[in-house]
């Protein structure tokens, strides 16, 4: 089986006091998929991707990558594998300058490794990265303060600073919430560019119109339990899905 | 529509975008950034020769607390926020001394391996508890340094209650003065070179978020470990000075001072740019000197001084200077709603 696979999640479970935030979940995926995953709000989606990239510590289960076994291990370890993720409340680091915010993936082990790099050199490809986010080079928006800057640039942001790890399995976790239309209509080419460029994605996202037009799986979760994978087609017309969105009828 | 005043704050000068980048263009503008790194540097060498010795004294232990101060300083940009200055500085000193005592080596042999092995020891110590954040990895400092002073007392080694006496001195006050003078320039201008360097960047971003800078890659218990030696080598210096010039190492050492002042250094003067730290320290040792006038109540005001410059100004006084010498404020008319 070894290499079958990019990312094999196996029965992974995890108990927060009574609550079962993730109940048996298995999953794997192929380099280059683009999974969506959705659900209800506290159906776990947030929680099982701590557990892949190691925020969290799974109680049983296995998470597998590339052949590697990255249960339980530690956060930058499994980042320096190549696994990016941005988080659902933007966490810039609001005393620095935006582009300064991107130094830090730039100075991990993995990115030292792949491209080398001197203090001033960092700098410059911060702000490119910065750009093809949709920073404007000539502005002075990449050189303020991550705190002064509005919300969807720290949105943005933060998938800049996951672009800087060079990854080869990006997750986002509700990039687009809290943004507006017209930044969500910006941000959409950089993510269909991404999956152009090959790299496997895991969205999760409310947004079920625009993740569905680049989606080509979709998982769905539900009080912590898998209850739907597929296409998008698949799963929008599944009844566990639609009984999970809608509610089931009072008996 | 009313017109009231407003307060508004202009950048002077170069001083407008960039927080490290600064076209220098005139003499002027040269002097604009030399004059407030150097007038200090120049006043602090200077003043120790023309004060007298009792405050050349006083200048020595300013810099003792300057020391610890920068060295809090530094652990808190990485997010460690220590009430341990007195284990850093108690190692440091008890190596010293206990080297000096029982083998007879001189202080220049005494205060490096104080440094280096202080600082190895504190770092191995602490290294379990990296993983504590905040208020729990400053009761751990807290703790550990008032577990050595019982243990020595209880166990009775390294000199026991009486400590251990007629250490080898410093050849002379003014080695004494310069010697702790040139440690805290040092740490002063190293540390803020550091800061500002990717790698105090990364420090800087533990300090402030360190789920993010994992997620970017970065081992921070590394990281943290590497500051804490420095920070902790750098006090453990302050202790093994401390030994020799004050020839005698007791369990005073540990005493909860060496904790306490350089936070409240830190505090006055404002932290995050370690001149804020040395500012406070050189402010405060001093001051309390000068309330010995007061006698009893020396401590009184001495505490009412601190409350006044914390309620006043909260920043902390580099902050506020810096301000001041960078911005200048002017009031402007502005429309009023009613």
């Amino acid at each position: 089986m070894k290499g079958d696979y990019f990312l094999k999640v196996d029965d992974l479970s995890k108990r927060f006091g009574g609550v079962i935030a993730v109940d048996k979940v298995s999953f794997d995926l192929q380099q280059g998929e683009f999974l969506g995953l959705i659900g209800p709000n506290g159906s776990g989606k947030t929680t099982l991707v701590n557990l892949i990239t190691g925020f969290v510590k799974p109680d049983s289960g296995k998470v597998i990558y590339r052949g590697k076994d990255i249960t339980g291990r530690m956060p930058y370890t499994i980042a320096n594998l190549g696994i990016a993720r941005t988080f659902q409340m933007v966490r810039p680091f609001y005393h620095m300058p935006a582009y300064k915010n991107l130094i830090i993936p730039l100075y991990s082990p993995r990115v030292k490794k792949l491209s080398g790099g001197k203090y001033g050199e960092r700098d410059h490809v911060a702000i490119d990265l910065l750009e093809d986010v949709g920073f404007e080079r000539d502005s002075f928006v990449p050189y303020k303060i991550a705190g002064s800057l509005p919300h969807g640039y720290l949105k943005r942001m933060e998938l800049a600073r996951c672009m800087a790890l060079r990854p080869d399995l990006i997750i986002l976790d509700e990039l687009f919430s809290g943004m507006s239309m017209s930044e969500v209509a910006s941000t959409m080419p950089i993510i269909e560019k991404l999956q152009e460029e090959g790299k496997t994605m895991v969205v999760i996202e409310h947004r079920l119109r625009e993740l569905f037009r680049v989606a080509n799986r979709v998982i769905v979760l539900n009080f912590g339990r898998k209850i739907a994978d597929g296409t998008p087609a698949e799963v929008m017309n599944s009844e566990a899905v639609k009984k999970a969105y809608l509610g089931t009828e009072a008996e | 529509m009313a017109v009231g005043y407003r307060r508004e704050r202009i950048d002077r000068g170069i001083k407008a975008r960039c927080d490290d980048i600064f076209a220098l263009s005139s003499y002027r503008e040269v002097l604009y950034l030399v004059v407030p790194r150097v007038l200090p540097v120049l006043l602090l060498l200077v003043i120790p020769l023309v004060v007298g010795i009792y405050w050349a004294k006083v200048i020595v232990m300013a810099c003792i607390i300057a020391i610890l101060a920068l060295s809090w300083d530094l652990m808190f940009a990485a997010g460690m926020i220590s009430l341990g200055q007195a284990l850093f500085f108690g190692i440091g000193a008890y190596i010293a001394g206990s080297l000096n005592h029982y083998l007879g080596l001189p202080p220049a042999f005494t205060i490096p391996i104080a440094t280096i092995g202080g600082g190895i020891l504190c770092t191995l110590l602490l290294s379990p508890v990296l993983r504590l954040r905040g208020i729990y990895f400053a009761m751990v400092t807290l703790a550990l340094s008032l577990m050595f002073v019982r243990i020595i007392e209880a166990t009775r080694i390294l000199g026991g209650t009486e400590g251990m006496t007629a250490l080898s001195p410093f050849p002379s006050l003014w080695v004494e003065v310069y010697l702790s003078l040139i440690v805290v320039l040092l740490c002063l201008f190293g540390f803020r070179r550091l800061i500002n360097t990717d790698y105090g960047l990364v420090l800087r971003g533990i300090g402030e978020n360190d789920r993010a800078v994992m997620s970017g890659g970065i081992n921070i218990y590394w990281y943290k470990a590497q500051t804490l030696f420095i920070g902790s080598a750098v006090a453990a210096f302050a202790g093994a000075f401390t030994a020799h010039y004050q020839m005698v190492v007791g369990m005073a050492a540990f005493a909860l001072d060496y904790s306490i002042l350089p936070l409240a250094a830190v505090v006055v003067g404002g932290s995050g740019t370690f001149a804020g730290a040395a500012l406070g320290a050189l402010i405060l040792v001093p001051l309390s000197e000068a309330l010995r006038a007061f006698v009893g109540l020396r401590i009184v005001f001495y505490c009412l001084a601190m409350v006044i410059f914390i309620v006043a100004l909260p920043e902390g006084i580099f902050h506020y200077l810096q301000r001041r010498y960078h911005q200048f404020e002017r009031l402007v008319e502005v429309e009023v709603r009613k």
